[in-house]
């Protein structure tokens, strides 16, 4: 006869994972490099790129128009390791028989690395209040932008879940996880759209733009909340999360 | 009822045969001796009764759970340490125990983590960045995750792969403490192992079993252990 079976788990397996995952950020030099190289291009960009002093306006979208190119880079960066690293240290096998579904845990690593990103783009929130020091600025406006560039990272995120999933190189994930995210971008500024116009007709691309990263961030910068970029972004994150869940599934 | 039970277990990797149908069961105070050379599915029959892979025919029982019907519950029964303990190289040894206990959702995860250190010898080194342990240390704290929640069914992969001789003696002291409430399989191919340690031999070569047998029986088979193994996987 065994003895009485373990009290059920509950949230307990996920709960540890989110903490272990995200505290990992921190074991490594990787989240003090990322934090800064985050702040550095999100601020110069905006103030030297986008000339967001010279243009007299007391307003963020030229900060949060290079976000797309910002979360396309940097949120493969901190995704990379999110299943690579577990293949590579061979602690997937691990993981794999302890008692936690792999739903359970791709979960808490991909909310902990969304939490991580969370933690960079609040650190530039000094640029929303010398902004809102020069001027006066429309917060409501800043806020949904700021809502807007986090679900972006979430979406970009789900991407690098994938290229982190199929690799046991972080390196390969990361530079798959950036390509895959580049071209969400590159869509939005129609480089595409002779290639596309071939495939789909000129009718077909305005569509085909709207899965561009910029297309979907931009009504946030404008204070307009849409359902439809909403959608895009969680569907585009969710998507992502459920794919790696399923590939590591089967592997 | 078996504590451990493999029905009729197979497995293919593209046109290698990896496991063809492996039966077998064992119960607690039982300590099986897995055998046989490298390559013969010895891992892989392992990693399906763990759950980490999927048999392709067949059902892996732990505590009466199907592994594949009901996994959660049925690897809250098992400790397992894969072939090379492969642990978070990032974390210290403390922090690898804790998280596993939080993980598991252990009662008290402080006081297993403090058992589990005392038991495995671990106190000295556990403040310590995993990846700078020597090879006995880490293939300790493989060991030490896996009998963490004090688990009625215990499955190692090599557990003694890489260690001196005073360490090998160190883990088979340890095993031999817990095996009389466990049943427990360790994978080997060092044959000594079997006289010291174990209750009971099964002998696998090419995804077969080919001798399941108490010690006392399978030692008589001959002097030279090494002439009984070739003989045996031939």
């Amino acid at each position: 006869m065994t003895s009485p079976a373990p009290a059920a788990p509950g949230l307990k397996p996920f709960a540890a994972m989110l903490r272990r995952e995200f505290a990992g950020y921190f074991r490594t030099p990787l989240a003090y490099v990322f934090l800064a190289v985050f702040n550095a291009f999100a601020v110069s960009l905006a103030f030297f790129v986008g000339g967001l002093y010279e243009s007299g306006v007391a307003s963020l979208d030229r900060f949060f128009l290079y976000h797309p190119w910002l979360w396309a880079f940097l949120a493969p960066a901190a995704g990379a390791r999110l299943w690579a690293e577990e293949r590579r240290q061979g602690t997937l096998e691990l993981l794999l028989t302890w008692p936690i579904t792999v739903w359970q845990a791709a979960l808490g690593k991909f909310l902990a690395a969304w939490l991580f990103l969370a933690c960079a783009l609040l650190m530039t929130l000094p640029v929303a209040f010398t902004v809102g020091w020069l001027g006066d600025p429309d917060w409501g406006v800043i806020v949904s932008g700021y809502a807007g560039s986090l679900l972006c990272a979430g979406a970009c995120l789900g991407v690098a879940a994938v290229a982190s999933a199929l690799t046991r190189s972080q390196v390969i994930a990361f530079v798959t996880g950036f390509l895959a995210c580049f071209v969400l971008v590159l869509v939005g500024y129609g480089v595409f759209d002779e290639l596309l116009a071939g495939l789909f007709g000129p009718a077909g691309i305005d569509e085909i733009r709207r899965l561009g990263l910029w297309r979907n961030l931009e009504p946030f910068t404008l204070g307009l909340l849409d359902v439809r970029p909403i959608a895009y972004f969680l569907s585009v994150a969710f998507a992502g999360l459920g794919l790696s869940t399923i590939i590591i599934e089967r592997r | 009822m078996p504590l451990i039970e493999a029905q009729h277990l197979s497995k293919s990797y593209g046109a290698l045969r990896a496991v063809r149908d492996v039966s077998f069961s064992v119960d607690r105070g039982e300590v099986v001796g897995f055998l046989g050379p490298n390559g013969a599915g010895k891992s892989t029959t392992m990693k399906m009764l763990t759950g980490h892979l999927r048999a392709d025919a067949g059902a892996a029982l732990i505590a009466g759970l199907d592994v594949a019907e009901e996994p959660v519950r049925a690897k809250q029964h098992l400790g397992y340490s894969p072939e090379g303990a492969p642990a978070y190289g990032e974390m210290t040894v403390r922090e690898f125990l804790r998280f596993a206990a939080d993980l598991r959702g252990l009662a008290d995860p402080a006081a297993s983590v403090r058992r589990t250190l005392a038991l495995c010898r671990l106190e000295e080194v556990a403040a310590q960045g995993i990846d700078t342990l020597s090879k006995g240390y880490r293939m300790r704290v493989g060991f030490a995750q896996a009998v963490l929640h004090d688990p009625e069914v215990l499955i190692l992969d090599e557990p003694t792969d890489g260690l001196d001789p005073n360490q090998k003696h160190e883990v088979r002291r340890i095993l031999k403490e817990m095996a009389a409430t466990k049943a427990v399989i360790v994978s080997t191919h060092i044959l000594e192992e079997v006289g010291e340690l174990c209750t009971r031999v099964i002998v696998i070569a090419k995804g077969e079993v080919r001798c399941d047998e108490s010690r006392e029986k399978f030692l008589a088979r001959g002097a030279d252990l090494n002439a009984v193994f070739r003989q045996l996987t031939a």
